[in-house]
C-alpha cells in the first residue's frame, strides 16, 4: 500500500495536467467552435464550405491519428511545438468541431420568427447573433457542451499515447515500476470518473437555472 | 447552392456587395492558407517527388491494405459483441428489478466516465500481473467493447423510451408476457428509431480501433507507424493514413444521415396519421443520431 501513498503526489501532478489540459482545450474549442458556427451560418459561400470541410474531416478522423500527424509528422515540415502544445491544439482543434455542430443545432432550435422580428426591427447580422439568437441557443447547447467537455477529458487520456506526461501516462508508468501499482490504475479510474460527473452536475444545474431564468 | 436563411433576408444591392467582398476576402484567405501549407511543405523537401510515389508501390499500398484489414477485423469484432451487450445492459437498465437495474446503471455510468486508453493499459499491463493474459487483438477489443457496450445501452434506452408507451400496453394486453413483449413488439421499433445512432457508434468504434496503435495490434494505425520505421516518411504516412479513416467515417457518417432521413420520414407519417397523439412531436429530435458521434 505504501506504493500508493508514495506516489500519489507524481499521480496528483498528472491530474494537473490532465486539469490544464482538458481546460485549455475546452476553452480553445469553444472559441474555434463558435467562430467555425458563425462561418456555417453566415451568407458567404466560401466561409460556408470552409467551415462544413473542416467540421466533416476533424469529425470523422480518429483523435489519436490527428495527435500523432501533429506530434511526429509536422516537425518534418518545420512546425514544432512542445508535446503539451501540440496536445492542446489538437484537443482544441478536434473539440471544435463537434462545439461548431453544437452552436449550429442551438442556433438552429430558435424558432426563425424570432431572428425575422429582431431583422424587422433594424438589428444588424452580429446584433441579431448576440442579443437574440445566442441567449436562448445557448440554453439547448449547455448539455451537448457538457458531453463534448466530457468528451475532452476522457480524450486528454490519449495525449498518453505520444508521450504528454499526464494522468494516464504516469498510471502506466507506474505500474511499470511496482507490481502493487495496479491499485493505481482503480485511484486514476476514480478521478476521471470524478471530472466526468462533476462536469455533468455542474452542467445539468447550469441548465436548470438557465431555464428557470428564462421563464 | 440552396441556403437556409435564418439569420439574413434575401440580399439587397448593398449586402450582395459585401457578400461579394466577403467571398473575395475568404477566396485570398483560403487560398493563402494552402499557399502556405504547400510552401512550407516544399521548404522542408517533402513535396519531392520521390517522398510521394512510393505510396503508389505495391508493397506500400500492400502494407497498409495489411493495416486496414486488421482495423476492420478489430471494429467488427467490437462491434458484434458490444451491440448486443449494449442492448443487454439497457433492458437492465430498464428491468423493474431493482437489483439489476441499479447493477447496469452502475456498470454504465463507470465505463462511460474512464478513457478508453486506461483501461486498454490496465488489459496491458496489470492484468496479466494476476494471469490475465489475452491474445494482444483482444487486448485492443475487450476494452473497447466495455466501454462502448455502455454508450450503446444508452443508445437504446433511448430508442425504447422512443416507443409509444400504448404499443407495450397493447401488446400486453392481447395476452403477450411481458418479456414477449419486449422482444417481438417494442424492440424492432425502438432499433429501428436509433439505427441512425448504431451507424454512428460504428464510426466510434473504428476511431477506437486506432488505439492498437498502442498495444501494437497491426490494424491501419500501427502498420502507419511501422511503416514510417522503415521509410521515415513520416508526415506523408500519417496524412494518407488519417485520409483513409476520414473517407470511411466519412461514408459511414452518410449512411447514418440517410438513415435518418428515412427513419423521419417514417414517425413523422406515424405521427401525422396518429393525429399528433403520439410522444413524440414531429419537430421533436427522435432519435440521438442529430447528435454528433462520440469525440473519443
Amino acid at each position: 500500500m505504501h506504493v500508493v501513498i508514495d506516489s500519489l503526489g507524481f499521480l496528483l501532478g498528472g491530474l494537473l495536467v490532465t486539469l490544464e489540459l482538458t481546460a485549455l482545450a475546452f476553452v480553445g474549442a469553444l472559441l474555434l467552435g463558435t467562430v467555425l458556427a458563425v462561418f456555417r451560418v453566415s451568407p458567404v459561400p466560401p466561409l460556408r464550405v470552409a467551415g462544413a470541410a473542416y467540421v466533416e474531416v476533424l469529425r470523422n478522423m480518429p483523435l489519436l491519428s490527428l495527435l500523432v500527424l501533429v506530434v511526429f509528422g509536422l516537425p518534418d515540415v518545420g512546425v514544432t511545438f512542445s508535446l503539451f502544445t501540440s496536445a492542446v491544439l489538437c484537443l482544441a482543434g478536434y473539440g471544435a468541431a463537434f462545439v461548431c455542430e453544437a452552436v449550429r443545432g442551438g442556433i438552429n432550435a430558435v424558432p426563425v420568427g424570432q431572428a425575422e422580428a429582431a431583422r424587422a426591427l433594424g438589428f444588424t447580422f452580429s446584433q441579431s447573433l448576440r442579443h437574440v439568437i445566442l441567449p436562448p441557443a445557448f440554453r439547448t447547447m449547455v448539455q451537448p457542451l457538457v458531453n463534448i467537455f466530457i468528451g475532452i477529458a476522457l480524450g486528454s487520456s490519449l495525449a498518453a499515447a505520444v508521450g504528454v506526461s499526464e494522468l494516464t501516462n504516469r498510471t502506466q508508468l507506474l505500474n511499470l515500476r511496482s507490481a502493487e501499482a495496479v491499485v493505481l490504475f482503480l485511484v486514476s479510474g476514480a478521478m476521471y470518473l470524478a471530472i466526468a460527473l462533476l462536469g455533468g452536475t455542474i452542467g445539468g444545474a447550469l441548465e436548470r437555472r438557465l431555464t428557470r431564468r428564462a421563464r | 447552392m440552396t441556403v437556409p436563411r435564418v439569420l439574413f433576408d434575401e440580399p439587397g444591392p448593398r449586402a450582395r456587395a459585401r457578400i461579394r467582398l466577403g467571398t473575395a476576402l475568404g477566396l485570398v484567405l483560403l487560398a493563402g492558407l494552402l499557399a502556405l501549407a504547400l510552401w512550407q511543405f516544399g521548404r522542408n523537401g517533402q513535396l519531392a517527388r520521390d517522398r510521394w510515389v512510393p505510396f503508389a508501390q505495391l508493397s506500400y499500398l500492400k502494407f497498409l491494405a495489411d493495416g486496414f484489414v486488421g482495423t476492420i477485423i478489430a471494429t467488427a469484432l467490437a462491434a458484434v459483441a458490444s451491440f448486443p451487450l449494449g442492448m443487454v445492459l439497457a433492458l437492465g437498465r430498464l428491468s423493474r428489478k431493482r437489483a439489476l437495474r441499479w447493477a447496469a446503471t452502475a456498470y454504465i455510468e463507470l465505463f462511460r466516465g474512464i478513457p478508453l486508453l486506461l483501461l486498454i493499459y490496465a488489459f496491458l499491463l496489470a492484468l496479466p500481473r494476476f494471469g490475465v493474459n489475452l491474445p494482444i487483438l483482444w487486448k485492443l477489443v475487450v476494452p473497447i467493447v466495455l466501454v462502448n457496450a455502455a454508450v450503446l445501452a444508452e443508445i437504446y434506452r433511448a430508442g425504447i423510451n422512443a416507443v409509444d408507451p400504448g404499443q407495450f400496453e397493447a401488446a400486453v394486453s392481447v395476452g403477450l408476457r411481458e418479456g414477449t413483449a419486449m422482444r417481438a413488439v417494442i424492440m424492432p421499433q425502438a432499433v429501428r428509431l436509433v439505427a441512425p445512432a448504431l451507424v454512428t457508434q460504428l464510426v466510434a468504434l473504428l476511431k477506437d480501433s486506432t488505439l492498437g496503435y498502442v498495444v501494437s495490434y497491426p490494424e491501419l494505425m500501427k502498420q502507419g507507424n511501422n511503416l514510417t520505421v522503415y521509410t521515415h516518411l513520416l508526415v506523408q504516412t500519417y496524412l494518407i493514413v488519417a485520409l483513409i479513416y476520414v473517407v470511411v467515417n466519412l461514408a459511414l457518417s452518410r449512411l447514418a444521415v440517410l438513415l435518418e432521413r428515412k427513419v423521419g420520414t417514417r414517425v413523422r407519417r406515424k405521427v401525422a396519421r396518429s393525429g399528433g397523439t403520439g410522444t413524440p412531436g414531429p419537430g421533436q429530435p427522435l432519435t440521438t443520431a442529430g447528435a454528433p458521434p462520440t469525440l473519443a
